[in-house]
């Protein structure tokens, strides 16, 4: 894809694709108990956030790749916190046999 | 000398607690093995430095700087003069000796010696740091350890005794902090390096209430009268290898810190203090005594009677700073033996500390009434004991013998009253010894302690090389004498006293 | 030259008695031999060096720096002289024979190896202490004879009797040893050292003088009163006697105990600038000879007679310094380390074939054990003083010292001297002869084995012979070899007539007392009640310290543990206490009372945490929600102000 092509495309819709991505993704990780299920939707928020900061480099800086860089960080980052993330569900689904996050409130006061 | 070598020997034990971080619970052997290894490698460092050490040397030798905190002036600075460097060989010899003296412990062990690393990295910390600063994080991070260490693994009354001696020395040390404070602004060369510090001339007035708070700082530390009620409690409740520690190393802190900070930076307030602190130390000394003959419980007695041996250093100390320049070879004589009293002290209470663990793991008990005849139970540990008890009453020809006979005899020109009465502690030092031996090793021995065996050789190897220390430290006191001397030499001569 | 190899007389001791402490139990005989060995090698030695000084060798001596604090050096050595000399003759010759004379009498004891071990380190700090060329060295050795005395008393220490009295030794010595100390650091802060002749030397020149060299003199020779048993501090020396026999014939009779005699001749540059001083020591010794010759007549323990005995010829030979004969003093050391240690022994054979130390249970033994009791009584004719037995030539010389420097010292001693006839008569009539007391015990008693007896029999000879070197016989060689200034007292036949009257006087109240039935001895007791309970009771000094001086220790040592306690200890638990009511009062604080501030602290934040823990819902899609919440939150007020 040359620069020239996706300038065709406004950034607004870009970043509107963005907020929507990141809307569904607090909506599954705030109402969902499923634990892998906020694991996922945890990972459609930073997706999101990867897309916003993809496009903003490319309209307005279109000469570098910082935006790029940064994207690829928050993918490492994420598959890391993904692995533990899902280790701690499994560590809990062996203990307690349940994924229900609703239950899991042993920090409770 | 591009060997950072004072680092290594800081560091050292600390890298051995991370490593003992890592190290599974279960491998209980490996975390005792690693233990024992970083406090022989600081050790075996503490004598190779002891071999490079330039004799005849007043200043810092082996100094490491680096800058830390430029816009405050703090700096990562050490060095050692002979007073430093007798209390890093008796720390070398108490850390080993005590990561020995806890191979019996199973009760969190990997907690226990990354703990007991810690502490030992602040305890070597305390003794090289010539910034105030670095300083007053390691004095601190003795501090942490120490309290988790007696709260955890203590006697029935731990936590009482852990919180009690965390307030008492937490409150020191911020009277130390407001002081050291005090004096860098005061100064206004904008740098912590003790050194430095102390070539500035301060108002007399001022220095007056600095000490004033330096000392409490310190004199709780030490102790001194009255506030001395959390080391018999500590004492009493830390397990056997942290009260050889706490009576070997720590309390030589606090001494330590008159030596290096209060001492020459505020020689004039010294001078002005000195009767005071020589009464302190003479209520330590007969005072002192007569608690620890009062005392039932044989760990308590030995706790008190490090109250009355640290007077002496006290007492040695004001003697030092009220000489003035009409009295420099006594001050000389006075300040030597309380330095060399440190040194001595710290081999014969480790020493007492160690053979009190030792009975108390096997009879579970310290109550003197409860003991008797046991030098025909445990011959050999009943006569450690009571060359360890002799060693402490001052026996001539071993090493507290010297120490005692220093700070009297050079005390005794300045305060003439003081060292008399302070003689009669030595009658009640020897009268609550022996009475202690009278209880606990004559006598009738006792059917049910009857099949219990004598010291073994892991606790033989703890006591014999202080015992070798002791006699050698006793007949030839040159070793350390000419060790010491440049630097008290210096300190005397700044105290007025050329 | 024999000299600089003096030092080997002390260290093979040493060197004997670690060796006995790590390896005697791996022999048969609890390595006693190594002991024997090395003691008769420094004997031995002990001789050559007394033999060349007596030829005329000049004495020797060896220093060096023991220590350099900052400029003030601190000198240490040995020295052989004429008095040194002496010295080491006699504690190594008795030393060996005691030795000797343990392999019977200690024979199967439970702690064999450690008892000699202990001998053999006293023998070294006695043998240190006479080498000592300063009074720092000299103190050294000096607190380790008094740890070995220690030891040694202690040595059955299964028994209430050993437990006590060896502490009380060590304290009581200690009290002394502390008047020691604080005279050595006078004497040095002002002639500037330690030595012997460099402290004399600045005495002599006047570096010290008037009353702070009188009161350095006074502190020196408490020390002495300590070791010596001298009044006031006499009374650890009769219970010393609970050690083993031979020890109380080594160390509280011939050696350890003449060591306060030793130190007063030794410095006796510094007592003789000071008349006071030596009244003092002549004074004191005078009492002390008097007093415990007067309890003496009535101790029914024979060692305890042996003990008083002792107690008041040390006394003697204080006297003797104190008025200016310093030969007589060190000479009457002499001669009565050789006879008293035969008594001791000698009794020791007793007890050792009776097992009883209570003279109404002997008599009538000279049949049974001839050679104990013939040596005994050559002993007791050496000790009260019948010519030409050694104690005569030395008690005479003291008795004309005294005479010569105070008429009531004189009468004082002259009574002492008879008293002591008087009561080795009635100790050696008591048990050696009239008739068996207890018979069952008679029966089984025998003559002891030659190991013991020959050491008695060596020791009667030198009780016979000592004196000699001393007595016009010999034109007065001692005198010649030992003697303080060029003062030597004019003889006075009188005194001479005068000692020999006493003495056979006190020999014939002893015999007509207890020999013959011509006094009734409950009549006696009966008339002189009061006297007689005063000094049956050893004068009540036991009483009187324990009230004062233990009782007061005692009872200040129990306020001083209460005060620590209840109050230094109560104040810092008040502190606390406070701290935790003031948190109360706020109300937000909720402690217990004792554990202080920390606990206030602690209150503060747990207060609040109880509050704000309600937050705390385990939920983590809460919290996401209230942070989500919060983000938006900030944002429209960010907006709102228009960042």
């Amino acid at each position: 894809m040359t620069a020239a092509s996706v300038s065709q495309i406004p950034l607004a819709y870009v970043l509107i694709f963005g907020a929507l991505l990141f809307g569904l993704g607090l909506y599954g990780a705030l109402l969902r108990t499923n634990a892998v299920r906020i694991l996922m939707s945890i990972e459609l928020m930073l997706n999101a956030a990867n897309i916003n900061l993809v496009a903003f480099n490319q309209y307005l800086s279109p000469g570098y790749v910082n935006g790029q860089i940064f994207s690829i960080f928050v993918i490492t980052v994420a598959a890391a916190e993904a692995a533990v993330g899902l280790a701690i569900i499994l560590e809990i689904v062996r203990r307690r046999n349940i994924v229900d996050i609703d239950k899991i409130n042993l920090l409770k006061w | 000398m591009s060997l950072p070598i004072l680092t290594l020997i800081v560091f050292v034990p600390l890298a051995g607690s991370l490593l003992i971080t890592l190290v599974p619970r279960e491998q209980d052997k490996t975390i005792k093995q690693i233990a024992l290894v970083a406090t022989l490698i600081s050790a075996a460092f503490v004598a190779y430095l002891w071999t490079q050490f330039r004799f005849g040397e007043p200043g810092m030798q082996f100094t490491e700087r680096a800058s830390w905190i430029p816009s405050l002036g703090v700096q990562y600075l050490m060095g050692i003069d002979g007073i430093s460097l007798s209390l890093l060989i008796l720390t070398g010899l108490l850390t080993v000796l005590a990561a020995l003296a806890s191979w019996n412990i199973t009760h969190r062990s990997k907690e226990y010696f990354a703990l007991f690393l810690l502490l030992c990295t602040g305890m070597y910390g305390v003794f090289v740091a010539l910034d105030y600063v670095l300083f007053y994080v390691f004095w601190e991070l003795v501090l942490v350890p120490m309290f988790f260490l007696i709260g955890i693994w203590g006697g029935p009354r731990r936590e009482y005794a852990a919180i009690k001696f965390f307030i008492y020395t937490l409150a020191g040390s911020v009277l130390m902090l407001v002081g050291i404070l005090a004096i860098y602004f005061q100064s206004g060369l904008g740098t912590f390096d003790m050194t430095v510090l102390a070539q500035h001339k301060y108002p007399v007035a001022w220095q007056w209430w600095i000490f004033l708070l330096l000392y409490v700082g310190f004199a709780v530390k030490v102790p001194v009268f009255p506030f001395h009620t959390w080391l018999p409690d500590a004492h009493v409740e830390a397990p056997t290898a942290i009260s050889v520690l706490l009576a070997g190393v720590l309390l030589k802190m606090g001494t330590y810190a008159f030596f290096r900070i209060a001492l020459p930076t505020l020689p004039d307030a010294a001078r002005a203090w000195a009767p005071i602190f020589a009464v302190l130390g003479l209520i330590n000394i007969v005072y002192g005594a007569l608690v620890a003959m009062a005392q039932q419980d044989l760990k308590k007695m030995v706790a008190y009677s490090s109250i009355n041996h640290m007077g002496y250093v006290m007492l040695g100390l004001a003697a030092a700073m009220a000489a003035g320049p009409g009295h420099a070879a006594a001050a000389k004589l006075a300040i030597t033996g309380a330095a060399y009293q440190m040194f001595a002290h710290g081999l014969s209470s480790g020493m007492l500390f160690l053979l009190v663990g030792v009975v108390y793991d096997r009879t579970h008990t310290r109550d003197m009434n409860k003991l008797s005849g046991l030098y025909l139970t445990f011959p050999v540990w009943a006569t450690f004991l009571a060359f360890g008890a002799f060693a402490s009453l001052g026996l001539p020809g071993l090493s507290g013998f010297i120490a005692e006979f220093f700070v009297l005899l050079g005390a005794f020109p300045i305060f003439k009253v003081f060292v008399i009465l302070a003689t009669s502690g030595l009658v009640f030092t020897a009268a609550f010894y022996l009475m202690m031996m009278r209880r606990v090793l004559m006598g009738q021995k006792r059917p049910e302690y009857d099949q219990m065996p004598d010291a073994n050789p892991r606790e033989l190897t703890t006591l014999v090389p202080l015992t070798i220390m002791i006699i050698i430290f006793g007949v030839a006191p040159s070793i350390l004498v000419n060790m010491m001397n440049p630097a008290l030499v210096q300190l005397v001569a700044k105290l007025g006293g050329m | 030259m024999m000299l600089p190899y003096a030092w080997l007389i002390a260290a093979l001791p040493l060197l004997a008695a670690l060796a006995i402490m790590f390896f005697g139990r791996r022999f048969k005989n609890g390595g006693d031999f190594i002991g024997i060995a090395a003691i008769a090698v420094s004997f031995v030695l002990s001789l050559l060096v007394f033999g060349q000084l007596a030829g005329g060798a000049e004495s020797y001596r060896f220093t060096f720096t023991w220590l350099n604090l900052g400029g003030v050096p601190v000198q240490n050595g040995i020295a052989v002289d004429n008095l040194t000399a002496v010295m080491l003759v006699v504690v190594t010759l008795v030393s060996m024979l005691v030795q000797i004379y343990s392999r019977g009498y200690m024979h199967g004891d439970v702690r064999y190896p450690r008892y000699y071990a202990t001998l053999s380190f006293f023998t070294f700090s006695m043998l240190a202490l006479v080498l000592a060329d300063n009074f720092l060295l000299l103190y050294i050795g000096w607190e380790l004879v008094g740890l070995s005395s220690y030891l040694l008393i202690g040595h059955w220490f299964e028994n209430p009797g050993p437990r006590y009295a060896s502490m009380k030794a060590f304290i009581t010595t200690r009290i002394g040893d502390v008047g020691l100390f604080i005279g050595i650091i006078v004497l040095f802060l002002t002639t500037g050292a330690f030595g012997f002749p460099e402290v004399a030397a600045g005495v002599a020149a006047g570096k010290i003088s008037g009353t702070l060299l009188t009161v350095a003199a006074v502190l020196v020779f408490s020390g002495a009163v300590g070791k010596s048993a001298q009044f006031p501090l006499h009374v650890w020396l009769p219970d010393a006697m609970e050690g083993p026999t031979p020890v109380s014939a080594l160390i509280h009779a011939a050696t350890m105990v003449a060591a306060g005699v030793y130190l007063v001749a030794r410095a006796y540059g510094v007592f003789a600038e000071s008349t006071s001083a030596l009244a003092v020591v002549a004074w004191i010794g005078t009492i002390t000879a008097v007093m415990a010759a007067l309890i003496a007549t009535l101790a029914t323990d024979l060692k305890k007679v042996l003990a008083y005995s002792t107690i008041s010829q040390l006394g003697y030979m204080m006297v003797g310094l104190g008025v200016g004969g310093y030969t007589a003093g060190v000479f009457h050391l002499t001669t009565h380390a050789f006879f008293k240690a035969l008594l001791f022994l000698g009794s020791g054979s007793v007890i050792h074939a009776l097992h009883t130390q209570e003279m109404h249970e002997m008599g009538g033994l000279v049949k049974k054990m001839p050679v104990t009791a013939w040596t005994f009584i050559i002993g007791t004719a050496a000790l009260a003083g019948i010519p030409p037995f050694a104690g005569f030539w030395s008690k005479d010389e003291i008795l004309l010292s005294a005479y010569h420097y105070n008429p009531v010292i004189f009468g004082l001693t002259l009574f002492a001297a008879f008293l002591t006839a008087y009561y080795m008569t009635r100790a050696v009539v008591l048990t050696f002869f009239g008739k068996p007391r207890d018979h069952h015990k008679h029966e089984h008693a025998h003559e002891s084995p030659a190991n013991m007896t020959g050491p008695l029999v060596v020791l009667a000879v030198l009780a016979v012979v000592a004196g000699l070197p001393g007595s016009p016989l010999m034109g007065n060689w001692f005198g010649k070899f030992i003697h303080f200034g060029e003062h030597e007292a004019e003889a006075v036949p009188a005194v001479m007539v005068m000692a020999i009257a006493s003495a056979l006087l006190g020999i014939l109240v002893g015999y007509l007392v207890y020999g013959t039935k011509l006094v009734d001895r409950r009549k006696a007791i009966a008339v002189t009640r009061p006297v007689y309970s005063f000094l049956k009771h050893k004068m009540y000094f036991d009483e009187l310290y324990a009230y004062t001086v233990i009782g007061g220790t005692q009872a200040l040592s129990a306020v001083a543990g209460w005060v620590d306690k209840n109050i230094v200890d109560g104040l810092v638990n008040a502190v606390g206490w406070l701290g935790a009511q003031l948190g109360n009062i706020s109300g937000w604080f909720d402690l217990a009372a004792v554990d202080g501030l920390v606990n206030g602290v602690a209150a503060v934040v747990s207060g609040a945490g109880r509050r704000l823990r309600r937050w705390q819902t385990g939920y983590v899609q809460s919290y996401a929600l209230t942070f989500f919440a919060t983000v938006i939150i900030g944002v429209i007020i960010y907006e709102l102000i228009g960042g």
